[in-house]
């Protein structure tokens, strides 16, 4: 396959420069192949991974003892290859990846914060998911870290972090949050703006860090699975099942093909679930009230069919490790066919009255544009990517089951901007309503769920899924008497929050709320 | 706009009177939240819904309580956005670390009298994530918490039916 192509003259290259790769069998990680490299050789790396073209996926830490193991994933074509390096726990000091991926910097500064790998030549040294409730000198990954911390009480507030600021006749600041004005999740915006206009936005995050990272050591497989289900509670089923991939694969079980296609038709109805909410709540944030009652009614009859078929309106805890905890019946599988041929018939005249209101044209063309090249630099995914030219999907790009030989249609366009990430969201309803149809009809009979064999101490698995943000990343290390030993889940999040910031310049005030939806980033699963 | 005024004829209105999925009926829990809202809060009750730390489930369901089947301000409910307009905070956690002094000045921006009502399982007991380092746990380990709505999330139901009966235990307590 060209995917090796690309693979081999890269590492060709590689040795050309007098980096040693070691490449090592981890068939947990698999399709991602991965390589060894010395610490000094690091940022190196991440400069030839750019020159050949590689998209920066993620990056994590492991406190081993002596030692700390720093990982880096990467993408082109499809094909995964995961990074890794050591650094002494006494000397942790490393090369960042920040100066030839921007995707990197908030990545490098969690992992600062949270296990202490210094990064000598990263631009912005501030912390970030630190805020108060531990001091600098702790570092809540590392093994010697006890869960319940030493937390100040009560936790003083994030009030001496150290904003950019601008000067000038006429700038002002305006700071929003971390409680906002509607029933959304919190964080803090920093806007300096002259008149309407936004000069610059700083986003500032990190205030529902749960410590998920921290709390999943220790649990088994069926409590992490839980765990994983609640990083991003709209994201429950395609969160559960990356964690669950993860750790099938560690286990090397052999899945059952109906549980998989279960998976799916649940993932996908998390994503017609999401895009139908959002789509009625962009045009509810530029006062298309009609849009919002429309979308929102629909969602709400999908969501109640989610809960007849599967048990629970967001399909929560459903995904289970070594399969799915609920099968459906002739009637579920009925009901979800007739419900998908009545919404295309109403979806189809809501869409055009979308498309051509001139109001919402007037609001959303043009609004929050995101270029091409912006988007690529910033690693975005899903809809915030593919209205800006970056194709990338999971399910189409590195299919997994039962995603393979689908046929799967991903809407790309480049106008990048407010109208057109809503209509990647219409044409992905689309998309899911084929799939689930296909998947319905080719349900495979058998079981929904093996046990899953708890495996060695030290064994580590990959996850990789679409969710409806985009693609979702978990690792997973097992550790003695199949408990957890590391679990971290990459949300999407933390590729497109930082294409908010970008995309909202130059834009009004009034128009960040719409421009923050048509993102819709997610703050628990990027805080952790 | 001809389409526009079409869809909502041909639509109608679809709030629910009475459900088949839940029990009690939704109108019947309505009407008794109307009842107690009139004689308690002059016929308004203005939330103001703080998420502490939740993983945005619960917002998720309570954003539901808007939409068109279950219509919650018709009962005389509304959502504000300024904790300074509110009778009850509506808090979803667990309560992250991070997020502590921020509830704690949302609930101080509260006028008295006020009501607090914890949602969900981790707003209730700390759910999945507990008390650790970066988690307070529950809203009642940060501020004073009049009930609890359990679920994970509580459907628009069980929220309409918490709120109904903090109001009816906040009357018996003569508070």
């Amino acid at each position: 396959m060209t995917t090796n192509a690309w693979m081999t003259s890269f590492l060709g290259r590689l040795s050309l420069r007098e980096i040693n790769v070691q490449e090592e069998p981890a068939p947990g990680l698999a399709p991602a192949r991965l390589l060894k490299i010395g610490a000094g050789d690091w940022g190196h790396f991440a400069h030839e991974a750019r020159n050949q073209d590689c998209r920066w996926v993620a990056a994590w830490g492991e406190d081993n003892g002596e030692e700390l193991t720093v990982n880096a994933a990467f993408e082109k074509d499809g094909a995964y290859f995961i990074a890794r390096t050591q650094v002494k726990r006494a000397t942790p000091i490393l090369p960042s990846h920040t100066p030839y991926y921007v995707a990197a910097d908030r990545p490098e500064r969690h992992m600062q914060d949270m296990l202490g790998v210094v990064f000598t030549d990263h631009p912005d040294p501030r912390r970030w998911t630190r805020h108060r409730a531990w001091k600098d000198s702790e570092f809540p990954l590392r093994k010697d870290f006890p869960t319940a911390g030493h937390p100040p009480a009560p936790t003083p507030p994030n009030d001496n972090y150290r904003f950019l600021f601008a000067h000038g006749s006429g700038v002002y600041e305006i700071p929003v949050g971390p409680v906002h004005a509607g029933i959304i999740e919190p964080g803090h915006f920093r806007f300096q703006a002259v008149g309407e206009t936004v000069l610059n936005l700083e986003e500032r995050l990190g205030y529902v860090h749960k410590g998920i990272e921290k709390i999943a050591e220790g649990r088994d497989a069926a409590g992490l699975a839980r765990l994983a289900g609640r990083v991003s509670g709209d994201s429950t089923v395609a969160h559960a099942w990356a964690a669950c991939m993860a750790m099938e694969k560690a286990a090397a079980i052999e899945m059952p093909a109906r549980a998989l296609s279960l998976r799916a038709i649940m993932a996908e109805r998390e994503r017609v679930a999401n895009h139908l909410g959002d789509i009625g709540a962009i045009c509810n944030d530029v006062s298309f009230t009609f849009a919002f009652y429309q979308f929102g009614r629909l969602r709400e009859l999908w969501q109640r069919l989610s809960r007849e078929a599967f048990g629970h309106r967001f399909m929560m805890d459903v995904v289970v490790p070594g399969g799915v905890a609920a099968d459906i019946g002739d009637q579920a599988s009925a009901a979800m066919q007739k419900q998908i041929v009545s919404l295309r018939r109403e979806l189809a005249g809501l869409y055009n009255i979308v498309e051509d209101l001139p109001s919402l044209e007037d609001r959303l063309d043009t609004t929050g544009y995101l270029a091409p090249d912006a988007a690529k630099a910033f690693g975005a995914l899903g809809y915030v990517g593919r209205a800006s030219g970056v194709a990338f999907d999971v399910r189409k790009h590195a299919p997994y089951a039962p995603y393979q030989g689908m046929n799967l249609e991903v809407p790309v366009f480049t106008q990048g901007d407010v109208a057109t990430r809503v209509e990647v969201r219409m044409r992905e309803i689309l998309a899911s309503f084929t799939l689930i149809e296909k998947l319905l009809a080719d349900l495979p009979a058998g079981p929904v769920h093996v046990a899953l064999t708890s495996p060695a101490a030290g064994t580590e698995g990959l996850g990789l899924v679409e969710g409806f943000r985009g693609e979702i990343l978990a690792y997973v290390r097992f550790g003695d008497g199949g408990r957890i030993a590391r679990y971290f889940p990459r949300d999407p999040s933390w590729l497109t929050w930082p294409t908010l910031e970008k995309l909202v310049r130059d834009n009004i005030v009034p128009d960040f709320p719409v421009c923050n939806k048509s993102v819709n980033g997610s703050y628990s699963g990027h805080d952790l | 706009m001809l389409r526009i005024l079409n869809k909502i004829q041909r639509i109608g209105i679809v709030t629910e009177r009475l459900p088949k999925i839940e029990e009690p009926a939704l109108d019947e829990i309505g009407a008794q939240l109307k009842d107690r809202i009139g004689e308690l809060f002059g016929g308004s009750l203005a939330i103001r819904e703080v998420d502490a730390g939740s993983c945005n489930g619960c917002e998720l369901e309570i954003h539901a309580l808007n939409n068109p089947y279950y219509g919650i301000e018709r009962f005389g409910v509304h959502f504000v956005a300024s904790p300074r307009h509110a009778d009850m905070l509506l808090v979803t956690g667990p309560v992250s670390r991070h997020m502590e002094a921020a509830l704690r000045r949302t609930y101080d921006a509260t006028p008295e009298p006020k009501l607090v009502i914890a949602v969900g399982e981790c707003g209730a007991n700390g759910g999945e994530f507990g008390v650790s380092y970066a988690s307070c746990g529950a809203v009642s380990n940060v501020i004073p918490v009049d009930a609890v709505i359990r679920g994970c999330p509580p459907t628009p139901l069980d929220l309409m039916r918490g709120i109904l009966e903090a109001i009816g235990r906040r009357s018996s307590s003569g508070k």
